[in-house]
């Protein structure tokens, strides 16, 4: 049987914004993923730990309000010090250009903006999705 | 078994929660490697209390399942969280939402929760949520709670996974109560009214005690019927209910309409009769609102009774039993059927029946009669 593939799309700290998340987390479903949704105000120690329960292969964090230059690499971090080394991790949102290289520093595979095509954000996960 | 199946089961055994979340993936796919961790956890299981909790979309299943993870921590209990979403029948995907109502229990490292998409199976689970379920135990969880999808009339799969089944209802669903008194109604052994400070819920829960009353004797809980024949009649207190809805006339309860007998057949091989020395389990009702934290306790006190009564009346070892047979059945079914196929696939014989079924010159009980006698050695 084919793997199915699982995706958590998360909202970390005091961003109460999840209109893009919840856009994004049903394009995902459309396209066959099974998508975990864990809701707003998440701090990055719950995060990390709904991505190792639900062995997902793809953590999407949605982002409006700021703090992702922080809680994001925190998240990465975290989940890196338990050993987790085959997740893609994609950010989206309202993120300044002048801040994604240190997202993409910090382990983030790529950044989506305002305005990503949800079909690009599909393509691009499925073709790099890391293998396991 | 595959040098990655005995590497990750060792990381299982010391307790590593990521090599847990790794094998119930394995186990979901239905791949060789799944199975290798079935195989190796199975001896280790059995000790778990698995609880049931089904119920109509938007009842507070999730909500509730939070608050009684929390009331089964404070008993001391680790607990494992298993929920049920429905996949899409169009894309294959899902939405799994219900870790979002289960924020207060999910930071405590007591707690592991697992989010399951049904897959397009129908019973109310998926295919998989027995394996998931065996991996919880083996892996050292001593209550396991199983959230089905919202639930309508024929999800009653979950009664063959849990010991303890609990339905949840809330005030106010008026006629649909009556809708779904053939459906999930039948397989509680414990029932919660939930959202109980809304308007209604004393009828709601009157409405329940009543139909529990028609096929059950005794009192709510546990009840010991004595030897010497005293018991057996339907109880004051249920002829009480009736008379105060004034529903039903104490006369109507003794007559035996067709369905009535046979859902007191039902009740009496789960819950037991009140033949004399007896005992016997009549399901409790009890109100919570989950929001606040109410009625929670007393739910899980009522969940842990029914586990006595499992206990002490044999009933747990023939659950056992149970499971066991249904799990075989399944597989060999699976299995056999596999086998057929392959065989008179690969002899040409499948092709040549099926084109014979569609253009009407056998039919289809005979053509199966025909492979299962070529392929199976049946009546050889």
């Amino acid at each position: 049987m084919e793997r199915k593939l699982r995706v958590l799309v998360a909202k970390l700290g005091l961003d109460a914004h999840d209109r893009g998340a919840k856009v994004v987390a049903r394009a995902y479903r459309d396209a066959g993923f099974e998508v975990i949704y864990t809701g707003i105000y998440q701090r990055p120690e719950a995060v990390a730990e709904a991505a190792i329960q639900e062995d997902v292969d793809v953590v999407a964090v949605s982002s409006l309000a700021g703090a992702h230059a922080v809680l994001i690499p925190q998240l990465i971090q975290l989940l890196k010090e338990q050993g987790v080394d085959d997740v893609l991790f994609l950010a989206g949102g309202v993120i300044p250009e002048d801040e994604v290289p240190q997202l993409l520093e910090a382990g983030v595979a790529r950044v989506f903006g305002p305005g990503a095509d949800l079909e690009e954000i599909i393509e691009y996960t499925k073709a790099n999705v890391k293998r396991r | 078994m595959t040098v990655d199946a005995i590497d990750l089961f060792q990381r299982f055994q010391q307790g590593d929660r990521r090599a847990l979340a790794r094998a119930i993936t394995w186990v979901e796919s239905g791949s060789a490697e799944g199975n290798a961790m079935i195989r190796m956890a199975f001896p280790l299981t059995g000790k778990a209390h698995v609880i049931g909790i089904t119920g109509p979309p938007g009842a507070g299943k999730s909500t509730l399942v939070d608050r009684l993870a929390s009331a089964f921590r404070r008993r001391g209990k680790s607990v494992g969280i298993v929920a049920v979403d429905p996949t899409s029948p169009f894309s294959g995907g899902a939405i799994l939402g219900d870790r979002i109502r289960m924020q207060r229990t999910l930071s405590d490292p007591g707690v592991f929760m697992r989010s399951l998409a049904s897959r397009g199976h129908l019973g109310g689970i998926s295919m998989a949520t027995g394996d998931v379920v065996t991996l919880l135990d083996a892996f050292g969880f001593e209550v396991i709670l199983v959230e089905t999808v919202g639930a309508g009339q024929s999800e009653v799969e979950i009664m063959e996974l849990a010991h303890t089944t609990c339905v949840v209802l809330i005030p106010g669903m008026g006629d649909d109560i009556q809708a779904i008194k053939a459906g999930i109604l039948e397989i509680g052994d414990v029932f919660a009214c939930n959202k109980a400070d809304r308007e209604g819920a004393d009828r709601t829960v009157t409405e329940i005690e009543m139909m529990l009353d028609l096929g059950h004797m005794g009192e709510p809980g546990i009840n010991r019927w004595p030897a010497d024949g005293a018991g057996g009649q339907p109880n004051a207190g249920a002829l009480a209910r009736l008379d105060r809805t004034g529903h039903h006339s104490a006369d109507e309860v003794g007559g035996s309409s067709s369905w009535l007998t046979q859902a007191a057949r039902h009740a009496a091989l789960r819950h037991g009769t009140a033949n004399p020395g007896d005992q016997s389990w009549r399901p409790p009702v009890v109100k919570t609102i989950a929001k606040d934290d109410q009625g929670v306790d007393s739910l899980a006190d009522r969940m842990v009774e029914h586990l006595t009564f499992l206990t002490t009346t044999g009933r747990w070892d023939q659950l056992k039993q149970r499971d066991a047979a249904a799990k075989l059945r399944e597989l060999l079914g699976g299995r056999a059927a596999r086998m057929v196929l392959e065989r008179a696939r690969q002899a040409g014989d499948l092709d040549r029946l099926t084109q014979a079924v569609a253009g009407r010159e056998i039919d289809p009980y005979s053509a199966a009669d025909e492979l299962l006698k070529t392929h199976f050695g049946v009546g050889r």
